[in-house]
Protein backbone atom coordinates (compact mmCIF):
# COMPACT_ATOMS: atom_id res chain seq x y z
CA UNK A 1 0.00 0.00 0.00
CA UNK A 2 1.10 3.01 -1.17
CA UNK A 3 0.24 6.75 0.89
CA UNK A 4 0.64 9.75 -0.71
CA UNK A 5 0.31 12.81 2.41
CA UNK A 6 -0.89 16.64 1.69
CA UNK A 7 0.98 18.93 3.51
CA UNK A 8 0.12 23.08 3.77
CA UNK A 9 1.29 25.92 3.54
CA UNK A 10 -0.18 29.25 4.41
CA UNK A 11 1.22 32.96 5.53
CA UNK A 12 4.29 32.42 4.42
CA UNK A 13 5.23 29.02 7.06
CA UNK A 14 4.66 25.40 6.78
CA UNK A 15 2.17 24.45 9.30
CA UNK A 16 3.72 21.84 11.40
CA UNK A 17 0.41 19.86 11.86
CA UNK A 18 2.09 17.61 9.03
CA UNK A 19 3.25 15.64 12.10
CA UNK A 20 -0.23 14.59 12.38
CA UNK A 21 -0.88 13.23 8.11
CA UNK A 22 2.94 11.28 9.53
CA UNK A 23 0.88 9.65 12.70
CA UNK A 24 -1.41 8.66 10.22
CA UNK A 25 1.03 7.20 7.59
CA UNK A 26 2.97 5.33 10.66
CA UNK A 27 -0.67 4.00 12.24
CA UNK A 28 -1.03 2.45 8.76
CA UNK A 29 2.44 1.41 8.31
CA UNK A 30 2.71 2.16 4.60
CA UNK A 31 5.45 3.53 2.22
CA UNK A 32 4.68 7.19 2.24
CA UNK A 33 5.44 10.32 0.18
CA UNK A 34 4.44 13.88 0.61
CA UNK A 35 2.79 16.42 -1.62
CA UNK A 36 3.64 20.06 -0.72
CA UNK A 37 3.33 23.90 -2.36
CA UNK A 38 5.33 25.43 -0.05
CA UNK A 39 9.08 26.51 -0.47
CA UNK A 40 12.54 24.98 -0.51
CA UNK A 41 13.73 27.12 2.52
CA UNK A 42 10.97 24.89 5.10
CA UNK A 43 11.31 21.72 4.63
CA UNK A 44 9.21 19.21 6.53
CA UNK A 45 11.06 16.74 8.49
CA UNK A 46 10.08 13.71 6.71
CA UNK A 47 12.36 10.58 5.54
CA UNK A 48 10.87 10.23 1.70
CA UNK A 49 10.03 11.52 -1.58
CA UNK A 50 8.54 15.36 -1.25
CA UNK A 51 6.86 16.62 -4.50
CA UNK A 52 7.44 20.58 -4.32
CA UNK A 53 5.71 22.93 -6.01
CA UNK A 54 7.01 26.69 -5.34
CA UNK A 55 4.30 28.24 -3.57
CA UNK A 56 6.14 31.90 -4.84
CA UNK A 57 4.98 30.74 -8.07
CA UNK A 58 1.97 28.72 -7.62
CA UNK A 59 0.22 30.94 -4.38
CA UNK A 60 -1.31 29.67 -1.17
CA UNK A 61 -4.43 29.09 -2.16
CA UNK A 62 -4.75 28.10 -5.77
CA UNK A 63 -7.16 25.43 -5.85
CA UNK A 64 -7.32 24.96 -9.72
CA UNK A 65 -3.65 24.79 -10.08
CA UNK A 66 -2.90 22.97 -7.03
CA UNK A 67 -5.32 20.31 -8.34
CA UNK A 68 -3.57 19.85 -11.37
CA UNK A 69 -0.11 19.91 -9.85
CA UNK A 70 -1.33 17.04 -7.24
CA UNK A 71 -3.41 15.04 -9.90
CA UNK A 72 0.60 14.85 -11.88
CA UNK A 73 1.75 13.33 -8.88
CA UNK A 74 -0.84 11.26 -8.51
CA UNK A 75 -0.68 9.73 -11.86
CA UNK A 76 3.41 9.75 -11.31
CA UNK A 77 3.26 7.68 -7.94
CA UNK A 78 -0.18 5.64 -8.27
CA UNK A 79 -1.05 6.15 -4.06
CA UNK A 80 -3.83 3.68 -2.96
CA UNK A 81 -4.64 6.93 -0.61
CA UNK A 82 -4.19 10.49 -0.69
CA UNK A 83 -4.16 12.18 2.48
CA UNK A 84 -5.69 15.55 3.50
CA UNK A 85 -6.23 17.58 6.94
CA UNK A 86 -9.96 18.39 7.22
CA UNK A 87 -9.41 21.75 7.13
CA UNK A 88 -9.95 25.02 5.18
CA UNK A 89 -7.31 23.82 2.41
CA UNK A 90 -8.02 20.26 2.93
CA UNK A 91 -11.65 20.11 2.16
CA UNK A 92 -11.20 22.47 -0.59
CA UNK A 93 -8.94 20.72 -2.68
CA UNK A 94 -9.94 16.89 -1.57
CA UNK A 95 -13.51 16.91 -3.16
CA UNK A 96 -11.77 17.59 -6.79
CA UNK A 97 -8.76 15.47 -6.44
CA UNK A 98 -11.99 12.90 -5.53
CA UNK A 99 -14.00 14.68 -8.84
CA UNK A 100 -11.45 14.03 -11.19
CA UNK A 101 -10.26 10.28 -9.83
CA UNK A 102 -13.68 9.12 -9.68
CA UNK A 103 -12.65 7.77 -6.08
CA UNK A 104 -14.44 7.76 -2.62
CA UNK A 105 -13.70 10.71 -0.34
CA UNK A 106 -14.10 9.52 3.28
CA UNK A 107 -14.14 12.96 5.03
CA UNK A 108 -13.53 13.82 8.84
CA UNK A 109 -11.71 10.79 10.07
CA UNK A 110 -11.38 10.12 13.79
CA UNK A 111 -9.77 6.84 13.91
CA UNK A 112 -8.88 4.00 11.81
CA UNK A 113 -10.31 0.39 13.48
CA UNK A 114 -9.23 -2.95 11.78
CA UNK A 115 -7.66 -0.72 8.59
CA UNK A 116 -11.51 0.68 8.30
CA UNK A 117 -11.98 4.61 8.74
CA UNK A 118 -14.46 6.37 11.48
CA UNK A 119 -15.97 9.31 10.99
CA UNK A 120 -18.71 11.41 13.19
CA UNK A 121 -22.02 11.88 11.86
CA UNK A 122 -24.70 14.05 13.34
CA UNK A 123 -22.58 16.18 15.46
CA UNK A 124 -20.27 13.72 17.00
CA UNK A 125 -23.32 12.04 18.38
CA UNK A 126 -23.07 9.47 16.49
CA UNK A 127 -19.84 7.21 14.66
CA UNK A 128 -19.86 5.33 11.11
CA UNK A 129 -17.38 2.91 9.64
CA UNK A 130 -16.93 3.37 6.08
CA UNK A 131 -15.36 1.07 3.35
CA UNK A 132 -14.27 2.49 0.18
CA UNK A 133 -15.25 0.56 -2.75
CA UNK A 134 -12.68 2.43 -5.29
CA UNK A 135 -9.26 1.34 -5.94
CA UNK A 136 -7.74 5.14 -4.58
CA UNK A 137 -9.48 6.68 -1.42
CA UNK A 138 -8.91 9.79 -0.78
CA UNK A 139 -9.15 10.76 3.53
CA UNK A 140 -9.09 14.16 5.49
CA UNK A 141 -8.34 13.51 8.68
CA UNK A 142 -10.01 15.09 11.72
CA UNK A 143 -7.31 17.79 13.32
CA UNK A 144 -5.96 16.47 16.47
CA UNK A 145 -7.09 13.26 16.04
CA UNK A 146 -3.54 11.66 15.22
CA UNK A 147 -1.00 12.98 16.91
CA UNK A 148 2.84 11.82 17.38
CA UNK A 149 4.37 11.49 20.96
CA UNK A 150 7.80 13.34 19.38
CA UNK A 151 8.57 15.59 16.91
CA UNK A 152 9.09 13.74 13.29
CA UNK A 153 12.67 13.77 12.10
CA UNK A 154 14.34 13.20 9.01
CA UNK A 155 15.25 15.13 6.06
CA UNK A 156 12.70 14.33 2.60
CA UNK A 157 13.97 13.62 -0.91
CA UNK A 158 12.73 16.65 -2.70
CA UNK A 159 11.27 16.22 -6.24
CA UNK A 160 10.61 19.60 -7.79
CA UNK A 161 6.76 19.59 -9.74
CA UNK A 162 5.60 22.56 -12.24
CA UNK A 163 2.61 22.41 -13.97
CA UNK A 164 1.07 25.21 -16.63
CA UNK A 165 -2.46 25.44 -15.90
CA UNK A 166 -3.37 28.70 -14.42
CA UNK A 167 -6.08 29.24 -11.43
CA UNK A 168 -9.54 31.31 -11.59
CA UNK A 169 -9.58 32.52 -8.41
CA UNK A 170 -7.39 35.08 -6.92
CA UNK A 171 -6.13 35.28 -3.50
CA UNK A 172 -5.03 38.68 -2.67
CA UNK A 173 -4.14 38.31 0.98
CA UNK A 174 -5.18 37.53 4.61
CA UNK A 175 -6.88 39.27 7.53
CA UNK A 176 -5.74 38.54 11.38
CA UNK A 177 -8.00 37.34 13.73
CA UNK A 178 -9.58 39.51 15.73
CA UNK A 179 -8.47 38.49 19.04
CA UNK A 180 -7.66 42.05 20.55
CA UNK A 181 -8.53 42.74 24.13
CA UNK A 182 -9.14 39.55 27.17
CA UNK A 183 -6.94 37.01 26.40
CA UNK A 184 -8.66 33.81 27.99
CA UNK A 185 -5.84 31.38 27.44
CA UNK A 186 -4.23 33.46 30.12
CA UNK A 187 -7.52 31.96 32.48
CA UNK A 188 -7.62 29.96 35.02
CA UNK A 189 -11.21 29.63 35.04
CA UNK A 190 -13.55 30.03 32.20
CA UNK A 191 -17.16 29.61 31.79
CA UNK A 192 -18.65 29.48 28.49
CA UNK A 193 -22.09 30.32 26.84
CA UNK A 194 -23.60 28.23 24.20
CA UNK A 195 -26.38 28.42 22.07
CA UNK A 196 -28.13 27.04 25.47
CA UNK A 197 -28.34 30.29 26.56
CA UNK A 198 -31.34 31.29 24.19
CA UNK A 199 -31.20 34.86 24.33
CA UNK A 200 -28.90 37.55 24.25
CA UNK A 201 -29.93 38.89 27.50
CA UNK A 202 -29.07 35.53 29.62
CA UNK A 203 -24.81 36.07 28.68
CA UNK A 204 -24.79 37.54 32.38
CA UNK A 205 -25.61 34.67 33.96
CA UNK A 206 -22.74 33.48 33.03
CA UNK A 207 -21.29 36.46 33.24
CA UNK A 208 -22.35 36.42 36.81
CA UNK A 209 -21.05 32.83 37.61
CA UNK A 210 -17.76 33.38 35.95
CA UNK A 211 -17.09 36.55 38.58
CA UNK A 212 -18.72 34.37 41.33
CA UNK A 213 -15.69 32.03 40.43
CA UNK A 214 -13.35 34.34 40.05
CA UNK A 215 -12.69 33.59 36.29
CA UNK A 216 -13.77 34.67 32.98
CA UNK A 217 -16.29 34.05 30.47
CA UNK A 218 -16.22 32.89 26.93
CA UNK A 219 -18.37 31.62 24.19
CA UNK A 220 -19.01 29.24 21.67
CA UNK A 221 -19.36 29.66 17.98
CA UNK A 222 -23.01 30.30 17.47
CA UNK A 223 -23.05 32.30 20.70
CA UNK A 224 -20.68 34.86 18.75
CA UNK A 225 -21.77 34.43 15.27
CA UNK A 226 -25.19 35.90 17.22
CA UNK A 227 -23.20 38.67 18.15
CA UNK A 228 -23.81 38.17 21.86
CA UNK A 229 -20.35 38.07 23.06
CA UNK A 230 -16.87 39.49 21.18
CA UNK A 231 -15.30 37.04 19.13
CA UNK A 232 -12.16 37.64 21.32
CA UNK A 233 -14.06 35.07 23.83
CA UNK A 234 -14.63 32.37 21.16
CA UNK A 235 -13.24 29.02 22.04
CA UNK A 236 -12.39 26.41 19.55
CA UNK A 237 -10.53 26.36 16.39
CA UNK A 238 -11.36 29.27 15.15
CA UNK A 239 -10.87 31.09 18.69
CA UNK A 240 -8.74 30.75 21.25
CA UNK A 241 -7.89 27.13 22.55
CA UNK A 242 -7.53 27.19 26.59
CA UNK A 243 -6.41 24.94 28.72
CA UNK A 244 -7.84 26.21 32.16
CA UNK A 245 -7.77 24.53 35.49
CA UNK A 246 -11.42 25.18 35.24
CA UNK A 247 -13.82 24.86 32.61
CA UNK A 248 -17.87 25.38 32.55
CA UNK A 249 -19.64 24.56 29.80
CA UNK A 250 -23.39 26.01 29.74
CA UNK A 251 -25.48 24.92 27.38
CA UNK A 252 -23.03 24.19 25.20
CA UNK A 253 -23.27 20.67 23.19
CA UNK A 254 -20.08 20.33 22.06
CA UNK A 255 -19.34 20.66 18.13
CA UNK A 256 -15.67 19.33 17.35
CA UNK A 257 -14.97 22.67 16.34
CA UNK A 258 -15.38 23.69 20.33
CA UNK A 259 -14.39 20.57 21.84
CA UNK A 260 -10.61 20.99 20.15
CA UNK A 261 -10.39 24.39 21.87
CA UNK A 262 -11.14 23.51 25.52
CA UNK A 263 -11.03 19.59 26.08
CA UNK A 264 -7.02 19.84 27.53
CA UNK A 265 -9.05 21.70 30.53
CA UNK A 266 -7.83 20.13 33.63
CA UNK A 267 -11.48 20.09 34.95
CA UNK A 268 -14.75 20.01 32.73
CA UNK A 269 -17.93 20.78 34.35
CA UNK A 270 -20.84 20.49 31.48
CA UNK A 271 -24.61 21.94 32.64
CA UNK A 272 -27.02 20.77 29.41
CA UNK A 273 -30.33 19.61 29.60
CA UNK A 274 -29.34 16.76 26.75
CA UNK A 275 -27.75 14.12 28.20
CA UNK A 276 -26.84 12.44 24.92
CA UNK A 277 -24.82 15.70 23.82
CA UNK A 278 -21.36 15.49 23.10
CA UNK A 279 -19.79 17.47 25.62
CA UNK A 280 -20.65 14.88 27.60
CA UNK A 281 -17.53 12.66 26.51
CA UNK A 282 -14.43 15.55 27.78
CA UNK A 283 -17.08 16.45 30.92
CA UNK A 284 -15.92 15.30 34.44
CA UNK A 285 -19.06 16.16 35.74
CA UNK A 286 -22.30 16.38 33.56
CA UNK A 287 -25.20 18.66 35.71
CA UNK A 288 -28.86 17.52 33.51
CA UNK A 289 -29.96 21.10 34.12
CA UNK A 290 -31.56 24.15 32.11
CA UNK A 291 -28.81 26.64 32.79
CA UNK A 292 -31.17 29.44 33.43
CA UNK A 293 -32.45 27.69 36.37
CA UNK A 294 -29.66 26.01 37.32
CA UNK A 295 -26.88 28.90 36.84
CA UNK A 296 -28.74 31.81 39.28
CA UNK A 297 -28.75 28.60 41.96
CA UNK A 298 -25.22 27.84 41.64
CA UNK A 299 -24.07 31.82 41.83
CA UNK A 300 -26.20 32.16 44.88
CA UNK A 301 -24.72 29.28 46.34
CA UNK A 302 -21.14 30.17 45.53
CA UNK A 303 -21.88 33.81 46.75
CA UNK A 304 -23.29 33.09 49.72
CA UNK A 305 -19.69 30.81 50.43
CA UNK B 1 -28.72 37.01 -12.33
CA UNK B 2 -29.72 33.64 -11.78
CA UNK B 3 -28.85 32.19 -8.45
CA UNK B 4 -29.10 28.38 -7.68
CA UNK B 5 -29.11 27.71 -3.71
CA UNK B 6 -28.34 23.97 -2.58
CA UNK B 7 -30.44 23.06 0.98
CA UNK B 8 -30.82 20.34 2.32
CA UNK B 9 -33.36 19.11 5.26
CA UNK B 10 -31.66 17.58 8.35
CA UNK B 11 -33.01 16.69 11.80
CA UNK B 12 -32.59 18.73 14.54
CA UNK B 13 -28.98 17.80 15.82
CA UNK B 14 -30.82 18.15 19.94
CA UNK B 15 -33.03 15.17 18.80
CA UNK B 16 -32.99 11.88 20.45
CA UNK B 17 -31.55 9.44 17.80
CA UNK B 18 -31.88 6.09 17.25
CA UNK B 19 -30.03 3.60 15.08
CA UNK B 20 -31.90 2.28 11.99
CA UNK B 21 -33.00 -1.53 11.37
CA UNK B 22 -29.95 -1.59 8.50
CA UNK B 23 -27.60 -0.10 10.86
CA UNK B 24 -26.33 1.76 8.27
CA UNK B 25 -27.77 5.28 9.24
CA UNK B 26 -29.84 7.43 11.80
CA UNK B 27 -34.00 6.17 12.11
CA UNK B 28 -35.87 8.73 10.14
CA UNK B 29 -38.90 8.32 12.23
CA UNK B 30 -39.80 10.38 15.27
CA UNK B 31 -37.67 13.59 14.46
CA UNK B 32 -37.63 16.85 13.94
CA UNK B 33 -36.67 18.35 10.85
CA UNK B 34 -35.47 22.02 9.49
CA UNK B 35 -33.06 23.06 7.26
CA UNK B 36 -29.58 22.36 7.68
CA UNK B 37 -28.34 25.82 9.60
CA UNK B 38 -25.21 26.13 6.87
CA UNK B 39 -27.66 26.29 3.63
CA UNK B 40 -29.80 29.02 5.87
CA UNK B 41 -26.77 31.30 5.69
CA UNK B 42 -26.66 30.67 1.98
CA UNK B 43 -30.19 31.34 1.39
CA UNK B 44 -29.72 34.63 3.23
CA UNK B 45 -26.79 35.51 1.56
CA UNK B 46 -28.62 35.19 -2.14
CA UNK B 47 -31.79 37.01 -0.84
CA UNK B 48 -29.54 40.25 0.00
CA UNK B 49 -28.15 39.96 -3.44
CA UNK B 50 -31.27 40.14 -4.82
CA UNK B 51 -31.92 42.58 -2.90
CA UNK B 52 -29.05 44.31 -3.72
CA UNK B 53 -28.98 44.17 -7.50
CA UNK B 54 -32.87 44.27 -8.28
CA UNK B 55 -32.91 41.70 -11.32
CA UNK B 56 -32.01 38.05 -10.10
CA UNK B 57 -33.65 35.01 -10.36
CA UNK B 58 -33.61 32.48 -7.14
CA UNK B 59 -33.92 28.57 -7.69
CA UNK B 60 -33.87 26.77 -4.09
CA UNK B 61 -33.01 23.10 -4.72
CA UNK B 62 -33.70 20.14 -2.58
CA UNK B 63 -32.66 16.38 -2.54
CA UNK B 64 -35.33 14.23 -0.64
CA UNK B 65 -38.29 12.84 0.06
CA UNK B 66 -41.87 14.65 -0.04
CA UNK B 67 -41.03 16.35 3.74
CA UNK B 68 -38.44 18.15 2.50
CA UNK B 69 -40.80 20.96 0.24
CA UNK B 70 -41.81 22.03 4.40
CA UNK B 71 -37.99 23.36 4.91
CA UNK B 72 -38.11 25.02 0.64
CA UNK B 73 -41.20 26.49 1.74
CA UNK B 74 -39.02 28.20 4.10
CA UNK B 75 -36.06 29.27 2.31
CA UNK B 76 -39.06 30.64 -0.15
CA UNK B 77 -40.48 32.39 2.54
CA UNK B 78 -36.88 33.88 3.11
CA UNK B 79 -37.33 35.42 -0.47
CA UNK B 80 -35.82 32.43 -2.95
CA UNK B 81 -38.56 32.92 -6.52
CA UNK B 82 -39.42 29.55 -7.10
CA UNK B 83 -38.45 26.14 -5.66
CA UNK B 84 -37.58 22.45 -7.54
CA UNK B 85 -37.26 19.44 -6.16
CA UNK B 86 -35.62 16.52 -6.79
CA UNK B 87 -37.74 13.32 -5.43
CA UNK B 88 -35.35 10.85 -4.03
CA UNK B 89 -36.20 8.48 -0.88
CA UNK B 90 -33.41 7.48 -1.21
CA UNK B 91 -31.52 10.52 -1.15
CA UNK B 92 -30.36 9.88 2.78
CA UNK B 93 -28.42 6.98 1.43
CA UNK B 94 -26.36 8.77 -0.82
CA UNK B 95 -22.79 9.42 -0.89
CA UNK B 96 -21.56 13.37 -1.70
CA UNK B 97 -20.52 12.68 -5.20
CA UNK B 98 -23.86 11.36 -6.34
CA UNK B 99 -25.86 14.17 -4.69
CA UNK B 100 -23.56 16.19 -6.08
CA UNK B 101 -23.96 14.66 -9.70
CA UNK B 102 -28.09 14.96 -9.03
CA UNK B 103 -27.60 18.72 -8.74
CA UNK B 104 -25.17 19.37 -11.38
CA UNK B 105 -27.42 17.38 -13.80
CA UNK B 106 -30.16 19.88 -13.29
CA UNK B 107 -27.74 23.08 -13.30
CA UNK B 108 -25.48 22.34 -16.25
CA UNK B 109 -27.81 23.68 -18.89
CA UNK B 110 -29.47 26.52 -16.80
CA UNK B 111 -26.52 29.19 -16.88
CA UNK B 112 -26.40 29.43 -13.05
CA UNK B 113 -24.15 32.86 -12.49
CA UNK B 114 -23.81 31.99 -8.56
CA UNK B 115 -24.47 28.60 -6.82
CA UNK B 116 -24.82 29.49 -2.91
CA UNK B 117 -24.68 26.57 -0.60
CA UNK B 118 -23.93 24.92 2.88
CA UNK B 119 -20.33 24.47 3.54
CA UNK B 120 -21.38 20.71 5.08
CA UNK B 121 -24.26 19.41 6.66
CA UNK B 122 -24.63 19.14 10.11
CA UNK B 123 -26.12 15.39 10.02
CA UNK B 124 -23.44 13.85 7.12
CA UNK B 125 -21.27 16.72 7.46
CA UNK B 126 -18.98 15.57 4.56
CA UNK B 127 -17.89 19.28 3.74
CA UNK B 128 -17.92 17.98 -0.20
CA UNK B 129 -21.11 18.26 -2.13
CA UNK B 130 -20.28 22.15 -3.28
CA UNK B 131 -16.63 21.68 -4.06
CA UNK B 132 -18.19 18.38 -6.35
CA UNK B 133 -21.05 20.71 -8.26
CA UNK B 134 -18.06 23.30 -9.22
CA UNK B 135 -16.20 20.24 -10.48
CA UNK B 136 -18.50 18.65 -12.41
CA UNK B 137 -19.89 21.53 -13.86
CA UNK B 138 -16.01 23.02 -14.38
CA UNK B 139 -16.42 25.97 -12.80
CA UNK B 140 -14.27 27.73 -9.61
CA UNK B 141 -15.46 26.84 -6.12
CA UNK B 142 -14.26 29.27 -3.43
CA UNK B 143 -15.14 27.47 0.21
CA UNK B 144 -16.56 28.41 3.61
CA UNK B 145 -16.99 31.89 2.90
CA UNK B 146 -17.27 34.12 6.02
CA UNK B 147 -18.22 37.52 4.04
CA UNK B 148 -19.49 38.56 0.31
CA UNK B 149 -19.44 41.53 -1.27
CA UNK B 150 -20.73 41.82 -5.02
CA UNK B 151 -19.63 45.00 -6.78
CA UNK B 152 -20.10 45.13 -10.82
CA UNK B 153 -19.90 41.86 -11.13
CA UNK B 154 -16.71 40.97 -9.08
CA UNK B 155 -16.96 38.97 -6.20
CA UNK B 156 -14.95 39.42 -3.14
CA UNK B 157 -15.27 36.96 -0.16
CA UNK B 158 -13.64 36.15 3.17
CA UNK B 159 -12.58 32.30 3.40
CA UNK B 160 -12.66 31.25 7.05
CA UNK B 161 -8.67 29.85 8.33
CA UNK B 162 -8.30 27.90 11.11
CA UNK B 163 -7.00 30.64 14.38
CA UNK B 164 -10.00 32.75 13.18
CA UNK B 165 -8.32 34.30 10.16
CA UNK B 166 -9.49 35.21 6.90
CA UNK B 167 -8.25 34.53 3.07
CA UNK B 168 -9.26 37.69 1.14
CA UNK B 169 -10.43 36.01 -2.25
CA UNK B 170 -11.77 37.25 -4.96
CA UNK B 171 -13.87 36.02 -8.03
CA UNK B 172 -16.17 36.14 -10.99
CA UNK B 173 -19.01 34.41 -12.08
CA UNK B 174 -20.17 31.31 -12.85
CA UNK B 175 -18.75 30.49 -9.24
CA UNK B 176 -19.83 27.81 -6.87
CA UNK B 177 -19.64 29.21 -2.93
CA UNK B 178 -20.01 27.18 -0.06
CA UNK B 179 -21.14 28.91 3.48
CA UNK B 180 -19.61 29.06 6.73
CA UNK B 181 -21.96 30.02 10.14
CA UNK B 182 -21.72 33.81 10.59
CA UNK B 183 -21.73 34.82 7.44
CA UNK B 184 -24.56 37.32 7.76
CA UNK B 185 -27.95 36.37 9.75
CA UNK B 186 -30.30 34.49 8.96
CA UNK B 187 -34.04 36.33 8.59
CA UNK B 188 -37.10 34.77 10.24
CA UNK B 189 -39.93 34.51 7.11
CA UNK B 190 -42.81 37.13 8.15
CA UNK B 191 -45.69 36.44 8.14
CA UNK B 192 -47.01 37.89 5.12
CA UNK B 193 -44.09 36.53 3.05
CA UNK B 194 -44.92 32.96 4.55
CA UNK B 195 -48.31 33.49 2.84
CA UNK B 196 -46.69 34.66 -0.13
CA UNK B 197 -44.33 31.42 -0.52
CA UNK B 198 -47.84 29.51 -0.83
CA UNK B 199 -48.00 31.02 -4.19
CA UNK B 200 -44.46 30.38 -5.41
CA UNK B 201 -43.64 27.24 -7.36
CA UNK B 202 -42.74 24.51 -6.51
CA UNK B 203 -41.62 21.93 -9.22
CA UNK B 204 -41.16 18.03 -8.00
CA UNK B 205 -38.44 16.50 -10.60
CA UNK B 206 -37.77 13.05 -10.97
CA UNK B 207 -33.41 12.04 -10.20
CA UNK B 208 -32.02 13.57 -12.94
CA UNK B 209 -28.88 12.09 -15.31
CA UNK B 210 -25.85 11.19 -13.08
CA UNK B 211 -23.97 11.02 -15.77
CA UNK B 212 -23.28 7.20 -14.73
CA UNK B 213 -22.07 8.19 -10.99
CA UNK B 214 -22.71 5.46 -8.68
CA UNK B 215 -21.78 4.84 -4.72
CA UNK B 216 -17.99 4.56 -4.41
CA UNK B 217 -18.32 4.09 -0.68
CA UNK B 218 -20.25 1.91 1.92
CA UNK B 219 -21.18 1.74 5.55
CA UNK B 220 -19.45 -0.86 7.48
CA UNK B 221 -20.57 -0.06 10.40
CA UNK B 222 -23.38 3.13 12.35
CA UNK B 223 -23.06 3.76 16.23
CA UNK B 224 -23.20 5.33 19.17
CA UNK B 225 -19.19 6.27 20.50
CA UNK B 226 -18.34 5.02 23.69
CA UNK B 227 -18.02 7.39 26.18
CA UNK B 228 -14.69 8.02 27.44
CA UNK B 229 -14.68 9.71 30.46
CA UNK B 230 -15.53 8.05 33.31
CA UNK B 231 -18.05 11.73 34.31
CA UNK B 232 -20.15 12.20 36.95
CA UNK B 233 -23.53 12.77 35.86
CA UNK B 234 -25.86 15.29 38.23
CA UNK B 235 -29.73 14.60 38.11
CA UNK B 236 -32.12 15.94 40.59
CA UNK B 237 -33.04 19.26 42.32
CA UNK B 238 -31.03 22.25 41.69
CA UNK B 239 -29.97 23.11 44.76
CA UNK B 240 -28.49 19.44 45.86
CA UNK B 241 -26.48 19.86 42.02
CA UNK B 242 -25.48 22.77 42.87
CA UNK B 243 -24.14 21.75 46.79
CA UNK B 244 -22.99 18.77 44.88
CA UNK B 245 -20.83 20.45 42.30
CA UNK B 246 -19.28 22.90 44.74
CA UNK B 247 -18.39 19.98 46.73
CA UNK B 248 -17.10 18.35 44.13
CA UNK B 249 -15.29 21.50 42.78
CA UNK B 250 -13.05 21.98 46.47
CA UNK B 251 -12.55 18.53 46.53
CA UNK B 252 -11.23 17.92 42.92
CA UNK B 253 -9.81 21.25 41.81
CA UNK B 254 -7.87 24.00 43.15
CA UNK B 255 -10.03 26.75 42.19
CA UNK B 256 -12.26 27.34 45.35
CA UNK B 257 -9.81 27.63 48.03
Amino acid sequence: MKTLLVAEFREGKLRIKYSQLIAFAKELQTTTSMFLVGSPSELPQFDGTLYLADVAKYGEYNPTVHKQLLLDVIAKEQPDRIVFHHSSYGWDLAPRIAVALKAAQISEVVAIEDGVPVVPVCNAKLRRKIKSKTAQTILTLQAGAFGMEEDPIGTPTVVPIDTSVTGKVDCSGYEAAKLEGVDLTKSEIIVSAGRGVGKPENIAMVQALAKALGGEYGASRPVVDAGWVDHNRQVGTTGRTVTPKLYVACGISGAIQHLAGMKKSEFIVAINTDKDAPIGEVADVFVVADLKQFLPVLTEKLLAR
Amino acid sequence: MNILICIKQVPDMESKFKINAEKNWYDRTDLAWRMNEYDEYAVEQAVRLKEQVGAADLTVLCIGPDQVKETMKKALAMGCDRGVHIADNDAHKREPLEIASMIAGFAKDKNFDIVFTGMQSQDRGSAQVGVMIAELLAIPAVTTIVDFTFDNGAIHVKRELEGGGRALVKATTPVVLTCQLGLNTPRYPTLPNIMKAKKKELLTLAVPDMGGIGACQETAAFYFPERKGSGLVLEGELPDMAEKLIHLLKEKTGVLA
